[in-house]
């Protein structure tokens, strides 16, 4: 070992890299999971979203998260993942 | 690292340069031809003059005397069956006797002189020591510096530093900062979020050299890393928030002494090395282990120097109640941390209150405005109050509870003040609390902790996060020796 090396702080992992999904050709009949992450006002933003998906023939699902200082339970995750093909998430007031 | 096995019988560590060795070198010659005798030597390998039955081995690279921690010079060992039985160091004759089973060793000899120190101890030797022999124990990857590179400059183009420049961790710094604690360098101590990478003993000991602890400070850096990643603490979310808060750690027990922390003058500022090095270690584990960097998921708006580094012990001795870690459920006398989500400092001036009514309301309306007058019960909050503080507390024999229980009821705020619109401000809570009288905080959110320097009628507020299950709760953990 060269004397001149130091430990590694990091845990020595490469993160996967995923490609995105492609974006969905159309609205119509697909299953748009809505995700409140329990911030106020997010709910007012979801409402507006879900009327606008809704007349473009989406149909809307919800969800929240039990807190929003919290990442969603993976049972949440895998629950959205499995009932829709996409999702839009209010993150903030 | 095994150790070379000894040779049964007698055994003897000994160094031409240390004076009581040339004393016992005619003691060790009548044991070889008494009961035979193996002498390992240090430094001039023709050392000491041996007749048949004497054996000398040469450790003049000192393998034998480190893994067989040998610390003195002359040392005597009997070992049965590879096994050592009996040491003593220097020379004492009714030990050397006794040991030997043999009688009239060193007629002419006074009857003890102490010896010197082993070679193997000397501090450089022992740093290059530590490296062979023990640096199969260190999992973690070897980044080779180039020659050309600055290595203090190397380790802020890897994104290893937190803006300051850190202590780089070779395998000598390590393996002396593993020293610091008993845990086992490939314990799990915690997985790190956000990317929640198991982090071992080892991995924090290479983030405590970083941040220019000691090894004794290793036992509370590891606490605070086990506390911080729990649930009930919830980092990943206090490191992701927009506001200004951080881990902040109180420490209590007698460790605080042992390490010489500071409780007293200056107590949350510059100048005492464990305070600020214990600090900065977790902040560094988030950062390089868990992945948790400034403008990545550390989202926050302005955030607070307090995370660089925001480490503090409690002036037990002084305080007029109990430490916190007690009033938070740990036996007296025990080292812990305690967790808190905070953010800076701020000061509370009363000069002129000596009685501890008036002294609990300044409290109280200092305290009713943290994060914003109007919003309640969301937020905990340390009220650090100083001795001058303290003694009128102490003088009036108020305890803890009653202090807090008196402050409780100097903050139950009416809905009306606190409704959206209310004093002309938007912010606010829902109008439907508006005839209910509302606590500022929830019950347990005030954590009052006694420090800081003896001269100055203050006391400090530091301010939490989203108190509680939904966001951050404060968590106490015992450090492991």
């Amino acid at each position: 070992m060269s004397p001149r090396a130091i430990l590694d702080p990091t845990p020595e992992q490469t993160p996967d890299k995923r490609p995105r999904l492609r974006r969905p050709a159309s609205l119509d009949g697909l299953v748009v999971g809505l995700l409140d992450i329990s911030k106020p006002l997010g709910d007012v933003f979801l409402e507006r979203v879900a009327a606008r998906l809704e007349e473009g023939g989406a149909e809307v699902r919800r969800y929240r998260k039990p807190t929003f200082t919290k990442p969603a339970p993976v049972d949440l995750r895998q629950q959205i993942a499995v009932e829709c093909g996409a999702v839009v998430e209010a993150l903030a007031d | 690292m095994s150790r070379p096995a000894l040779p049964n019988g007698l055994v003897a560590f000994v160094k031409r340069d240390c004076p009581t060795c040339e004393l016992v070198a005619p003691v060790l010659a009548d044991l070889a031809g008494r009961a035979g005798v193996t002498v390992y030597t240090q430094d001039d390998p023709a050392f000491p003059d041996l007749p048949e039955g004497g054996t000398r081995v040469d450790d003049t690279a000192l393998e034998n005397a480190y893994l067989h921690e040998v610390e003195a010079v002359p040392t005597l060992l009997r070992v049965v069956d590879g096994a050592e039985q009996e040491r003593t160091e220097g020379w004492v004759r009714t030990d050397w006797e006794s040991l030997t089973g043999e009688r009239d060793l060193g007629p002419g000899l006074p009857e003890w002189r102490p010896g010197c120190g082993s070679r193997s101890v000397e501090p450089e030797a022992a740093r290059e020591l530590m490296v062979r022999f023990g640096s199969d124990r260190l999992k973690a990857r070897r980044l080779p510096l180039a020659s050309a590179e600055d290595e203090m400059e190397a380790l802020f183009d890897r994104g290893f530093t937190d803006g300051l420049p850190v202590v780089p961790p070779t395998e000598a710094r390590v393996l002396a900062m593993l020293e610091g604690t008993s845990r086992d360098a490939d314990e799990v101590v915690a997985h790190v979020p956000p990317d929640g990478a198991p982090c071992t003993v080892e991995k924090i000991a290479i983030n405590a050299v970083l941040a220019g602890c000691k090894p004794e400070y290793l036992p509370v850096v590891l606490a605070a890393v086990e506390a911080a990643c729990t649930d009930a603490f919830n980092i990943h979310g206090l490191l992701a928030t927009t506001m200004p808060t951080g881990p902040v750690i109180v420490v209590n027990g007698p460790i605080r002494q042992r390490i010489g922390m500071n409780a007293g003058k200056n107590v949350f500022g510059q100048g005492n090395r464990a305070n600020l090095t214990i600090g900065r270690a977790l902040q560094l584990v988030i950062r390089n282990m868990g992945g948790g960097r400034p403008g990545e998921i550390d989202r926050a708006t302005f955030g607070n120097p307090g995370k660089l580094a925001f480490c503090f012990p409690e002036d037990e001795e002084g305080s007029p109640w109990e430490p916190l870690s007690e009033w938070l459920g740990r036996p007296a006398g025990e080292d812990c941390v305690t967790l808190f989500p905070g953010e800076g400092p701020r000061s509370v001036v009363d000069q002129l209150s000596r009685d501890p009514e008036s002294l609990s309301r300044t409290f109280a309306v200092n305290l009713r405005t943290l994060h914003h007058p109007k919003l309640v019960m969301a937020f905990d909050c340390i009220l650090a109050v100083g001795p001058e503080h303290g003694r009128v507390f102490r003088e009036a024999g108020w305890s803890r509870e009653q202090l807090l229980a008196r402050l409780h009821e100097l903050l139950l705020i009416p809905g009306s003040e606190l409704v959206r619109g209310a004093g002309g401000i938007a912010e606010g809570l829902p109008e439907s609390v508006a005839s209910s009288t509302i606590p500022k905080f929830r019950p347990g959110g005030i954590h009052l902790v006694y420090c800081g320097g003896g001269a100055g009628l203050f006391s400090a507020i530091i301010g939490g996060w989203v108190g509680g299950e939904i966001g951050s709760q404060t968590v106490v953990q015992p450090i492991q020796p």
